[in-house]
């Protein structure tokens, strides 16, 4: 990717292309379950694969993420490590808007160019979130989303290694992701790993501040591939929009008697 | 931020406390405002115990009188057993009520901890089938606003909230499918997991 300035658009077009021929045919072998899907519900026909990769991710969290997570989170100040989420989220945002634009939401585009100008400048480079103080919030968009409007199943739930829960549709989004954000053909190498770190910095960030929680999940709970799998699931339907959980329950249809 | 915050708490506290005083006696029928003020009520007496500053065990048994004074407890220990409630025996449906509300007030008690300098506000109410939605954007200090949603009904005759959503995540399906885990490690028994609920976290 280093490589990209140097080369020509139209080979870079191609190239980007051929990047995205593997992706297709994966799309296009994206497994579905037979019938309509009511939220809450899970397609896991890789299920045996995928408890093994949470239990490789449980170790490496155990060994590595969550030590240096609760480190990081205890020797950088509060104020600092804000600044260096904040930094991290306004780098990906000309990514966020060019898939703001592919979902035909020119409004959320708009929103999102005023935050990363706002932030920019005023912002000094984005380690502040002055935007935000004046509700311009981010209106969040990645590829894997742009595969759901464009009306792409989510496929099979699957759990990578080290990135964690996923469904095939998201992990396809992830990988388009790597090529979507225009400042990364922009920027001069150096710059843009500054940002790839600082957004690994604050991944890890989070993982130390949200640590109880995340604890709670990974190793006090009865079975950990499942909780991590339907939070996963119902947390990214809800961000996508896709399907209405609170309609689901009816409260009366329960027999509540002797509890 | 810390001045905000306590200001903004002091108004939920009125708020909380003037929503008492009004409160009608008779039973009314559930509508808009009644679910937003059962929310509002809530969220006060959430934000004015962790605006408290008491010992973490002080606030479990605050969170717990405040799951059994606003929320649907028969319905959400009924929903998170599940389909082994139906093989359950009513002695053990009233045990695993009793410990399943300790349970909760525990782990989300603990959760709240990380509410310390936030705050619920209620955004809007739709009511959906036979029951309310109250949508609420969580503010919490260096985070994006994000959406936390209560669901109300008058099932029992009063209104209670009986499940909650955040960012999606359904607590009550989260919990069932905790439940039903603790009773497959177990063998299928109910009564290991009713005893073993007290230690879960």
């Amino acid at each position: 990717m280093g490589e990209v300035l140097k080369i020509s658009p139209i080979r870079a077009r191609r190239i980007s292309f051929m990047a995205l021929a593997p992706l297709c045919l994966i799309l296009a072998g994206c497994a579905t379950p037979d019938g309509a899907r009511v939220s809450g519900d899970v397609f896991d026909p890789y299920e045996e694969n995928n408890r093994q990769t949470h239990e490789l991710n449980r170790a490496l969290d155990k060994a590595l993420v969550r030590p240096v997570g609760v480190g990081y989170t205890a020797i950088v100040p509060d104020d600092l490590e804000g600044s260096i989420g904040n930094f991290a989220s306004n780098l990906g945002l000309p990514g966020t808007v060019v898939n703001n634009l592919l979902q035909g939401n020119v409004e959320g585009a708009f929103t999102n160019t005023m935050r990363f100008v706002f932030n920019t400048t005023l912002g000094f480079g984005g380690l502040f979130d002055v935007a935000g103080d004046f509700q311009i919030d981010e209106v969040k968009a990645d590829f894997g989303q742009t595969l759901y409007v464009w009306g792409v199943p989510e496929g099979a739930y699957v759990e990578l290694p080290v990135l964690g829960p996923s469904t095939e549709r998201a992990m396809v989004g992830r990988a388009v992701d790597l090529f979507t954000n225009p400042l990364s053909y922009v920027l001069p190498s150096p710059d843009k790993y500054i940002g790839t770190a600082a957004g690994v910095a604050s991944k890890v960030g989070d993982r130390g501040r949200y640590a109880e929680t995340v604890d709670s999940v990974l190793y006090n709970s009865a079975d950990s591939y499942s909780q991590a799998r339907g939070i996963y699931l119902q947390n990214r339907r809800f961000e996508l929009g896709d399907g209405d959980a609170a309609e689901e329950i009816n409260p009366f249809d329960l027999n509540t008697e002797g509890f | 931020m810390t001045q905000y915050t306590r200001r903004a708490a002091t108004c939920l506290i009125g708020a909380a406390v003037a929503t008492f005083t009004l409160m009608p006696t008779t039973a009314s029928a559930l509508d808009n405002a009644s679910a937003k003020k059962l929310v509002d009520a809530l969220v006060g007496e959430i934000n004015r115990v962790i605006a408290s500053g008491k010992s973490e065990q002080a606030m479990y048994s605050d969170f717990k009188r405040i799951f059994a004074k606003y929320g649907d407890t028969s319905y959400i220990a009924a929903y998170a057993m599940g389909n082994d409630g139906r093989r359950a025996s009513n002695a053990q449906k009233k045990k695993f009520s009793a410990e399943f509300q300790t349970y909760i007030s525990r782990k989300y008690g603990s959760r709240f901890r990380e509410f310390i300098g936030g705050r619920l506000e209620v955004k809007s109410v739709r009511p959906v089938k036979s029951w309310f939605e109250v949508q609420t954007t969580a503010f919490l200090r260096g985070e994006s606003p994000f959406t936390v949603t209560f669901l109300v009904s008058d099932r029992t005759g009063r209104d209670k909230f009986f499940n909650m959503f955040i960012e999606g995540i359904n607590l009550l399906l989260t919990e069932r499918t905790e439940i039903g885990a603790m009773i497959d490690k177990r063998g299928g028994s109910i009564d290991k997991m009713i005893a073993d609920l007290r230690n879960a976290k």
